[in-house]
């Protein structure tokens, strides 16, 4: 080795400021991004362990009855699975309005808290396209948490042998259920949620919402069904967002109905399913008028 | 370099131009027919609180709309083209913006995914921007534990990482102590003149901006008061500062006063600088010599003599009431 060449290993090489040259996305790429990190966000990726262990646990909740459901079936070889799809979402519907009260929030308020809204229009994307991309997140994390648990016992009845034609047309229904439950907690949860920046504020209020208006409802239909035996009871659903979304299911595809579900007339059907729509789409245009003032 | 002006606005290579822009409020007048030309270089946006400095941010990104008049940045509509002023543009704002449990790399990372670049150039740039706002291994740890200044590096850096032409700076020295303050001040300058940046800074302290920036705009309830470049503010009239000495041998000789009739009788204007400090007014190279044979002449001690600057502040103190522009225009 030669010491005229003695050059020191560790010099950090200033190489000044570069300029960038390369392509910039735009808008479309901007919201895509939003709507990816929102996602993670909801069920906790990226975050602290902290945050998954709320989220992870419902999805889990959500599942394990499934599959104890699926396995039970296929031991005893019942040939069926003895619980509809679409009504296996009814009975988990408290853990289902649990995860959008949680997560909601955890979408929307941590930007309203910290003032980072205005750093994002700052950017290119707009009120608009924020809301966008904020509100396909939660769909999109809500229809992952309701359709993972029926894609179980789908699969369990494929691997049990069961009906295959009357399992995926039910498994179909199952997923009408849970669109149209990701659609409506979806929009009414972001709306709440983006009233506070306090994130316990936006968990109370969308719990009180769901929760509270499910038992207005049922004690709307004990009052009403005890004097009236028709299925004029059935109305209380019209201010029940979960049992709206069941009674329109169940009369769509002429389910087998339980207790106070049910639509009380065609045209009630034809009205909870204009409600559930005409409620996501006032959510969501209040939504982008509220971050259009920012 | 590559060009920093669009080629869309004719030959003038303006970052931001506005046309009797302005804003009203249900109950305020934000803006006032403010009619400014800002060329490139460090230009100081200078007024009191609610003069109208954020206004006038928030409607150069396109975020609100003027309710008068017309603006341009970078050559672009702001009521039309406001999306690609933002991809051109970088913006820190003046509150706290950070979330405090994410790194500033991450953070940093995802706005620059938000300002469309992809994501190994954002991760690229972000690593380069923190170098140079000077993060370096605290980069790494949630943002929550840093100290103020630190937090303001993040928020020049998420301004920074999509390589704008142009950042608009609202109050970047809130908050920092001296020394914070002028590590900042020394950033901004490097923003234009290392990294080729023009910059739009805004500030309530006139003695910064005084030292930062080449050209100063001054707005006073939503008026422009006076746009001129921080030579013409500072150098317009230069004074010497001269404080002497009692004599020795003869303690009730009045040295300030006798100085002060001898520059006088010289054809000086002498005014007083508070304390023992005279301020003589600089005519030309010979006034150092007049000075200095003066005093040597009454037989006293020079303790000091400098040359002193205008501040901006005088703008504002003494400002005769009809000193305000009819037509409130000018070019920087």
């Amino acid at each position: 080795m030669s010491d005229s060449v003695a050059v020191p290993a560790d010099v950090i090489h200033d190489i000044g400021y570069r300029h960038y040259d390369g392509p910039r996305l735009g808008r479309r790429y901007a919201t895509r991004s939003l709507y990816t990190l929102t996602l993670r966000g909801s069920f906790g990726l990226g975050r602290s362990i902290k945050s998954k262990i709320l989220p992870m646990g419902l999805l889990a909740l959500m599942c394990v009855p499934a599959l104890i459901i699926v396995a039970v079936a296929v031991y005893l070889k019942s040939g069926k699975l003895p619980l509809e799809y679409e009504h296996y979402l009814t009975i988990m519907g408290f853990v289902i309005a649990v995860f959008i009260a949680a997560q909601a929030p955890v979408a929307l308020s941590r930007d309203l808290r910290f003032m980072t809204v205005p750093l994002y229009f700052s950017r290119p994307i707009t009120a608009g396209d924020y809301v966008r991309a904020k509100f396909a997140a939660m769909f999109t994390a809500m229809f992952v948490l309701t359709g993972l648990p029926l894609l179980i016992m789908w699969i369990g009845s494929l691997l049990a042998s069961m009906g295959f034609v009357y399992n995926l047309e039910h498994f179909g229904y199952g997923l009408a259920a849970a669109a149209l439950y990701s659609l409506l907690y979806s929009s009414l949860g972001l709306l709440i949620a983006s009233g506070t920046p306090r994130r316990g504020f936006g968990v109370a209020g969308i719990i009180m919402v769901l929760l509270i208006s499910a038992a207005v409802a049922g004690v709307v239909y004990g009052v009403v069904n005890r004097q009236d035996q028709s299925n004029a009871a059935y109305w209380a659903n019209a201010i029940n967002p979960g049992g709206m979304v069941d009674s329109t299911v169940t009369w769509m595809f002429k389910l087998p109905t339980s207790a106070d579900i049910g639509v009380p007339s065609t045209l009630g059907g034809f009205v909870f399913l204009a409600e559930i729509i005409a409620l996501s789409a006032a959510a969501y245009g209040l939504l982008v008028r509220r971050y259009r003032k920012i | 370099m590559r060009p920093r002006c669009s080629r869309r606005y004719g030959l003038t290579v303006s970052v931001i131009i506005t046309d009797n822009l302005t804003k009203r409020f249900p109950r305020v007048t934000a803006l006032d027919r403010l009619t400014v030309d800002v060329q490139p270089g460090v230009v100081g946006l200078v007024g009191a609180n609610g003069a109208g400095k954020s206004t006038l941010i928030k409607i150069l990104l396109g975020l609100a709309p003027a309710t008068e008049g017309t603006a341009r940045v970078l050559g672009l509509d702001v009521a039309t083209e406001g999306p690609v002023i933002r991809e051109r543009v970088g913006y820190m704002p003046e509150h706290d913006c950070l979330p405090p449990d994410v790194s500033a790399t991450e953070f940093v990372v995802h706005m620059a995914r938000m300002s469309g670049l992809p994501a190994s150039a954002a991760r690229e740039r972000t690593a380069d921007t923190l170098r140079h706002v000077g993060l370096y291994e605290e980069r790494y740890r949630p943002i929550g534990g840093y100290s103020t200044g630190m937090k303001q590096r993040v928020k020049l850096a998420q301004a920074l990482v999509h390589d704008p032409q142009l950042v608009l700076l609202d109050e970047p020295t809130n908050g920092l102590d001296p020394s914070g303050r002028d590590e900042m001040l020394g950033l901004i300058r490097r923003v234009h003149s290392d990294f080729g940046i023009s910059v739009l800074v805004t500030s309530h302290l006139l003695g910064e901006l005084e030292r930062t920036c080449d050209h100063v705009v001054v707005v006073d309830g939503g008026k422009l008061l006076r746009s001129s470049s921080t030579a013409d503010f500072t150098k317009a009239t230069a004074l010497l500062a001269v404080e002497v000495t009692d004599r020795q041998s003869d303690p009730s000789f009045d040295a300030d006063a006798a100085l002060r009739e001898r520059l006088t009788a010289a054809g000086l204007a002498v005014a007083d600088g508070g304390g023992r400090v005279l301020l003589v007014e600089i005519k030309e190279e010979q006034t150092y010599d007049l000075v200095r044979d003066a005093v040597a002449d009454l037989g006293i001690g020079l303790v000091r003599m400098e040359q002193r600057r205008h501040r901006i502040a005088e703008v504002f103190q003494d400002r005769p009431a009809d000193d305000r522009p009819e037509e409130a225009s000018a070019h920087v």
